[in-house]
């Protein structure tokens, strides 16, 4: 159950305490996010919304290890990732974080497979183990037959499944989508909402979304609200 | 290798661009290994030299001749073991542009003086025995398409007038380096026609018994005949082959600042490429970091793909330089040893391995410090 008031729960797989995040431009110090306390649990799926310039970005940096706060602790499994060196921040998102972009981010020289085992040629699988898991990421994200096409032949719908694909290859511990639906057309956009959906709830993924879509939101158990850096819950799908 | 695919893939990314730095890496590559061969044309004298050779010329200059009566004064001198002669011809067959260096030497010692030059026993029976006889090297025989028995009119020049020989032998070196392109032929038959310094040699090449007192031979040779009409210039072959090359000027000074400026204008050239290359794939790289890719490993991506070029072209422009001199001497025997040797070709590939390293290392760096968070909001 997700929380955001900093109440014990011990279940969590994610769970943020007073973290806050602070720039410094110039003579001006910018505080975006501000005592955020959230829980969590394997599983959930929670969609991050809130105006441009909230601090969702930030929120998706720090969860997944690309930005330290100012304050706080960010605990994952019961690890603090906030006192990780950039070097064991980087191998422990290669084991729990599958990354989902809005502009898919893909390499345009490489092939869909190539793409998609860029993650698993950090492990110690042999290639011919590396090619099932990622045949079987692709199956599950519906482009079996297109393991050899580029990047550029694919549609946007098909490229942000390649990029999903790459993001659950690993079988990490959640998943971070940033705007996974912001560069497609509406129908697109609702396949791969369906997605997502898909992984939280048939195959347990906990997915932290951020989106400016509302529709997109519809999919998420839990939508989340951030304001001038503070988060509030603004709505429960289907719960209590 | 499991990266390969990486590395492959961001080669082929921008062809043209690849190509071209690859041919950067050729052109220099292929420049190296033909000053490597000019140098080594020069050199070749002093590299070959027998450390316990000494040569013997008149005082005044080299063409200045010495008297042959010296051959048996020299023998006499403590820690001398054996004494041979020779003396320049300088003809030129048909044509003054087929060069050679041919010479008269004497039969009965020029072997036990020169071990390193071979050929069968009997063909050099035969020579010795053909007062017109001539033994020419195999790079000779190569060039000319010359044959045992056949007959070679040569034009003098300093000893006017034409002279035909035999050629009864065909000489190979026991090294690679040894010159295989000079034509020898009987002094005595020299001296018994040219018209003028009959008797007088042009220099002495002995061997002594101990390497070690070579320089302590050379001054007592040079006691001995001084304040003669003939005085001696004794020095070992080592020293004597460097000075000639001097004659010639600063050889490897100018290799060298030629080689300079090449290597340096290529690490500039592929400096700047291999960082437009990684610039322009700040967002992949970044991408790369998100999902796990290490400093470490990021680092050996670029270093590996800046080495990949260095190899590819390095290699390219040797085997250019080294198919270049396996069509021979291309000055008409101005540098008869014109060969690329292994030496230099491992130089060359360690020199391009050096800047592919250095050209890729300051992009590769700048990619290990990209904040992730910062390239992913560029577009």
């Amino acid at each position: 159950m997700v929380r955001v008031d900093g109440g014990s729960n011990g279940q969590s797989l994610i769970r943020m305490r007073g973290v806050d995040k602070k720039y410094v431009r110039g003579s001006e110090e910018l505080h975006v996010l501000q005592g955020l306390n959230l829980d969590v649990e394997q599983g959930d799926f929670v969609a991050f919304m809130g105006p441009s310039g909230s601090g969702k970005s930030t929120l998706l940096n720090l969860l997944g290890g690309l930005d330290t706060p100012s304050a706080g602790s960010i605990l994952v499994g019961g690890e603090d990732i906030t006192q990780l060196s950039a070097r064991e921040l980087t191998a422990w998102r290669a084991r729990h974080v599958g990354f989902v972009f809005q502009m898919y981010n893909l390499i345009p020289v490489l092939t869909a497979q190539q793409n998609v085992e860029l993650p698993l040629l950090l492990t110690k699988l042999s290639k011919s183990e590396r090619r099932r898991h990622v045949e079987a990421a692709l199956s599950l994200v519906g482009l079996p037959d297109r393991m050899s096409h580029y990047p550029g032949q694919l549609s946007g719908g098909q490229a942000q499944r390649t990029a999903i694909a790459r993001a659950i290859v690993t079988d990490p511990s959640f998943l971070l989508c940033d705007e996974p639906t912001g560069d497609l057309d509406r129908k697109s956009a609702h396949e791969i909402m369906d997605l997502i959906s898909d992984l939280s709830k048939e195959y347990g993924k906990t997915v932290l979304m951020v989106t400016h879509d509302p529709l997109a939101a519809e999919h998420a158990d839990v939508v989340l609200h951030l304001d001038k850096g503070v988060l509030v819950e603004a709505s429960r799908v289907g719960g209590p | 290798m499991k990266y390969f695919t990486i590395l492959w893939a961001n080669l082929r990314r921008k062809k043209l661009r690849t190509i071209l730095t690859i041919g950067s890496f050729a052109v220099a590559l292929f420049l190296f290994g033909i000053l490597a061969v000019v140098r080594g044309a020069f050199s070749q004298g002093v590299d070959v030299a027998g450390a316990d050779r000494l040569v013997i010329i008149n005082k005044i200059a080299i063409i200045q001749p010495l008297p042959l009566s010296y051959q048996a004064r020299i023998l006499q001198i403590p820690g001398v073991k054996e004494v041979t002669f020779a003396n320049w011809f300088g003809g030129y067959y048909q044509d003054e542009r087929n060069f050679f260096a041919n010479f008269a030497i004497d039969v009965d010692t020029w072997r036990s003086v020169y071990t390193e030059y071979v050929m069968p026993e009997e063909q050099w029976k035969a020579f010795a025995e053909d007062r017109e006889g001539c033994v020419i090297g195999e790079g000779l025989a190569e060039r000319f398409g010359w044959k045992i028995g056949d007959r070679i009119p040569m034009k003098g020049t300093i000893f006017t007038g034409t002279w035909e020989f035999n050629v009864r032998a065909i000489y190979k070196g026991k090294r690679l380096q040894d010159d295989v392109n000079s034509m020898w032929f009987q002094w005595k038959y020299f001296d018994e026609r040219k018209e003028f310094q009959k008797g007088l040699i042009g220099w002495f090449t002995l061997r002594v018994k101990d390497p070690d007192e070579a320089v302590q031979v050379a001054r007592t040779i040079d006691e001995t005949f001084a304040n003669s009409p003939y005085e001696t210039k004794a020095e070992t072959e080592k020293t004597f082959a460097a000075s000639w090359v001097k004659q010639m000027g600063n050889i490897e000074f100018l290799i060298l600042s030629i080689g300079s400026v090449v290597f340096f204008t290529l690490l500039l050239v592929t400096g700047n490429t291999m960082a437009i290359a990684v610039r322009e794939r700040t967002r992949e790289l970044a991408v790369l970091k998100a999902v796990g890719y290490s400093d470490v490993t990021l680092l050996l991506l670029i270093l590996s793909e800046s080495l990949i070029i260095a190899v590819l072209g390095g290699g390219v422009g040797l085997a250019l330089a080294k198919a270049f001199t396996l069509r021979g001497d291309p000055t008409g025997g101005l540098l008869p040893f014109f060969f690329l040797q292994g030496n230099a070709i491992w130089t060359g590939l360690a020199l391009a391995l050096a800047i592919g390293a250095i050209s890729g290392l300051a992009p590769a760096v700048s990619a290990t410090r990209l904040r992730v968070v910062d390239a992913l909001r560029r577009v």
